[in-house]
């Protein structure tokens, strides 16, 4: 069974429908990210979980048992907030001993407890500092601290690194990694920013609009999207639009105007005649001045018409015939500095059938 | 980082010599009303205090001239009156209790009903706050007048509240001209002044930490006790000092709905000044009401920090 379970939790605030009949299971020890634009209904599926707010339809389960209606402070579910909402008229130490002090702990073993959550999150010795003399990546562990110390059964986090730098923000994605192995609790991560989605997660629930359009681990979901707006949303993505002509089991071939047929795959039935976009990765596309196709290859030309450097690799977007713009990306892999392609350059690009997949509109 | 802990903070070291100039020219204007206009009648009023009542009212001259050289007129002999006779004690340790009980009844009025305003939805909080207001459009006097009424032997509430006790066999009591209509009075007039300051420190507290304190188990109880209250404290101590101080040396609410039993110290000054022309000793009786307030606001703002302090 199932730890946290949401059977067809619709919200709704007056005409807009927040959250639209989610359904979802999550596994106790489970790192499990509600991933989608700002605006698609994963804060709000956050709080229906943590109790600030209940569902206008459907149930809330925990441990098998009805939370819909039970009211925050009695669910062993705790919030890390974006703000990180620490006591500013409390210390260190007071914050971090707020939820033991709720629950009347004795003040001997509150005061074990704390110093060894402290120590758990490298603040050792900044009990008696005030929130606002922290900097933001040491408040972000006094939240942390605060909201483990009772060991909660789910722990959700809202946007936790959203307000850090890019440096600390990458450290801090590999602490939550390390913790979350090492306290075994269930976390829920809702963000926006699909790196820290694919880098964290054991799970991705992808959300649009107030559902959940798809479910899967990192890499399932990034290979394998299964909508048109996954494909986009997730990573960087080529989408060219064509109908089906002919197909073969997985095979189809596809015909996309200016380019004429091109092979695909798809991983959902589909109709001859149906129309959608083919999408290919830009890391997938093999881009050189010339390529002689391998049995099972797609092939084009093209022009590059512009390049990005990242240095680490370089992107081209390659204009195809017919005006179309593709993008694929080179890693910088020789010594020193090597320009592959200037502006203008012709080359080949060719990208393995499989790679490319067959999307429904 | 290494910030030290209550460092203090210097906003203006960074300044330069223009931004001074601009801070003095923005300053300087209300600054020098408040000297002419404060300062310096409290010190002729404490100077005065120590002086001899003129033969015509006002006061006599503490210093003067003559042939014979300088000469000094001073007298402890108002502070010594007010020490030693027990009626000016009485009516201190009076005002000081109807100050203390306003500003208690006012701070339990107040906070729920801020707590409401500053938790409405935004366009129904500046009607409420509107509401709070509209009393200030008509003057003051009437609206103790209007009490007058309210309270009056005739008016519907002490009627009704007579029948009740003439049916519990208790002799009907008269409500104006009593500690009770002075203190209604108090009340009602301090009201606002602890409202706005408490609603505009309630308004900024930010929500995510109520739901903070929820989900780490606290009850509705303890977030308004542990996070609301605490976080509150600047606000509950600029609205007692502005009730308790003007309280403190009321005159025109015990003046009109206190009668002969409800007499405050203000009212006292006021005598001394206009009908005994006894201004030094008016003087006397003054200094030491803003002494008492003073030390009344200094003893809560400290209480308030120590309080503060052992929160959380």
């Amino acid at each position: 069974m199932a730890l946290l379970e949401i059977r067809k939790a619709t919200r709704r605030f007056g005409h807009f429908v927040a959250v639209r009949e989610v359904s979802l299971e999550i596994e106790a020890g489970e790192f499990f990210t509600l991933l989608g634009p700002s605006g698609c209904g994963k804060t709000t599926l956050l709080r229906l979980i943590a109790g600030f707010d209940t569902p206008d339809e459907g149930r809330i389960l925990l441990d098998g048992c009805d939370i819909t209606l039970t009211p925050p402070e009695r669910r062993p579910v705790h919030t890390i907030f974006q703000s990180y909402a620490l006591f500013p008229h409390m210390t260190v130490a007071d914050n971090v001993a707020f939820p033991l002090r709720m629950a009347r702990v004795a003040h001997g073993e509150i005061r074990v407890r704390v110093a060894q959550a402290l120590r758990e999150v490298q603040l050792a010795g900044m009990g008696e500092r005030l929130p606002q003399e922290l900097s933001g990546g040491q408040k972000q562990r006094v939240a942390i601290a605060r909201a483990l110390i009772d060991r909660p059964r789910v722990l959700l986090l809202d946007e936790p690194l959203a307000a850090l730098d890019l440096k600390l923000r990458e450290q801090m994605q590999l602490e939550l990694i390390t913790l979350q192995r090492l306290v075994g609790i269930t976390f829920v991560y809702v963000t926006h920013d699909q790196g820290e989605a694919l880098a964290l997660s054991h799970r991705i629930g992808v959300m649009n609009a107030g559902r959940i359009v798809q479910l899967g681990a990192p890499d399932a979901v990034y290979e394998f999207p299964q909508t048109r707006f996954v494909a986009d949303f997730i990573g960087t993505c080529n989408l060219l639009e064509g109908t089906v002509r002919r197909q073969t089991g997985a095979r189809l071939t596809l015909e996309v105007s200016g380019l004429g047929e091109l092979a695909a795959s798809a991983r959902t039935p589909v109709q001859v005649g149906e129309r959608g976009v083919l999408a290919v990765r830009p890391e997938k596309v093999r881009i050189a001045a010339q390529i002689v196709p391998a049995p099972g290859e797609v092939h084009l030309q093209g022009v590059i018409h512009d390049q990005l450097y990242l240095g680490d690799v370089t992107v081209y977007k390659v204009e195809l015939a017919g005006g179309r713009l593709l993008e694929a990306l080179l890693p910088n892999s020789a010594a020193g500095v090597v320009k592959f392609f200037e502006v203008g350059d012709h080359v080949d690009l060719a990208w393995r059938a499989e790679a490319a997949l067959f999307l429904h509109d | 980082m290494s910030i030290s802990r209550g460092a203090p903070k210097r906003p203006f070291s960074s300044m330069t010599s223009r931004a001074r100039l601009a801070r003095w020219a923005l300053s300087g204007p209300p600054l020098t009303f408040l000297a002419i206009f404060f300062l310096i009648p409290t010190l002729i009023m404490a100077l005065a205090s120590f002086g001899w009542p003129g033969r015509e009212g006002g006061f006599s001259p503490l210093w003067y001239h003559d042939a014979a050289g300088w000469h000094f007129d001073f007298t402890l002999g108002n502070y010594r009156d007010i020490f030693t006779l027990r009626l000016f004690l009485v009516l201190y340790l009076r005002s000081l209790g109807y100050a203390l009980a306003t500003t208690g009844f006012c701070l339990v009025g107040a906070y729920p009903l801020s707590l409401v305003i500053a938790r409405a939805r935004v366009g129904y909080r500046n009607l409420l706050l509107l509401l709070v207001i509209v009393p200030f459009w008509s003057n003051f006097l009437i609206r103790i007048y209007a009490w007058m009424i309210i309270l009056g032997p005739q008016a519907a509430l002490s009627r009704g509240i007579n029948a009740v006790l003439g049916l519990c066999g208790i002799r009907a009591v008269n409500l104006l001209f009593s500690p009770f209509a002075v203190m209604m009075g108090l009340v009602y007039v301090s009201l606002p002044f602890m409202i706005l300051p408490l609603y505009a420190n309630l308004e900024k507290h930010d929500p995510a930490l109520l739901e903070a304190a929820r989900d780490l188990g606290a009850s509705a109880w303890s977030c308004f006790w542990r996070v609301t209250f605490p976080l509150s404290v600047p606000g509950v101590i600029a609205g007692a000092t502005l009730v308790f101080v003007p309280a403190l040396g009321a005159f025109a609410v015990p003046d009109i709905l206190g009668g002969t039993r409800g007499i405050m110290i203000g009212n006292v000054i006021e005598m001394e000044f206009l009908q005994a022309r006894d201004w030094p000793f008016g003087a006397a009786l003054s200094i030491i009401l803003t002494i008492l307030a003073l030390g009344a606001t200094g003893i809560a703002a400290w209480a308030a920090r120590r309080g503060i302090k052992a929160y959380g």
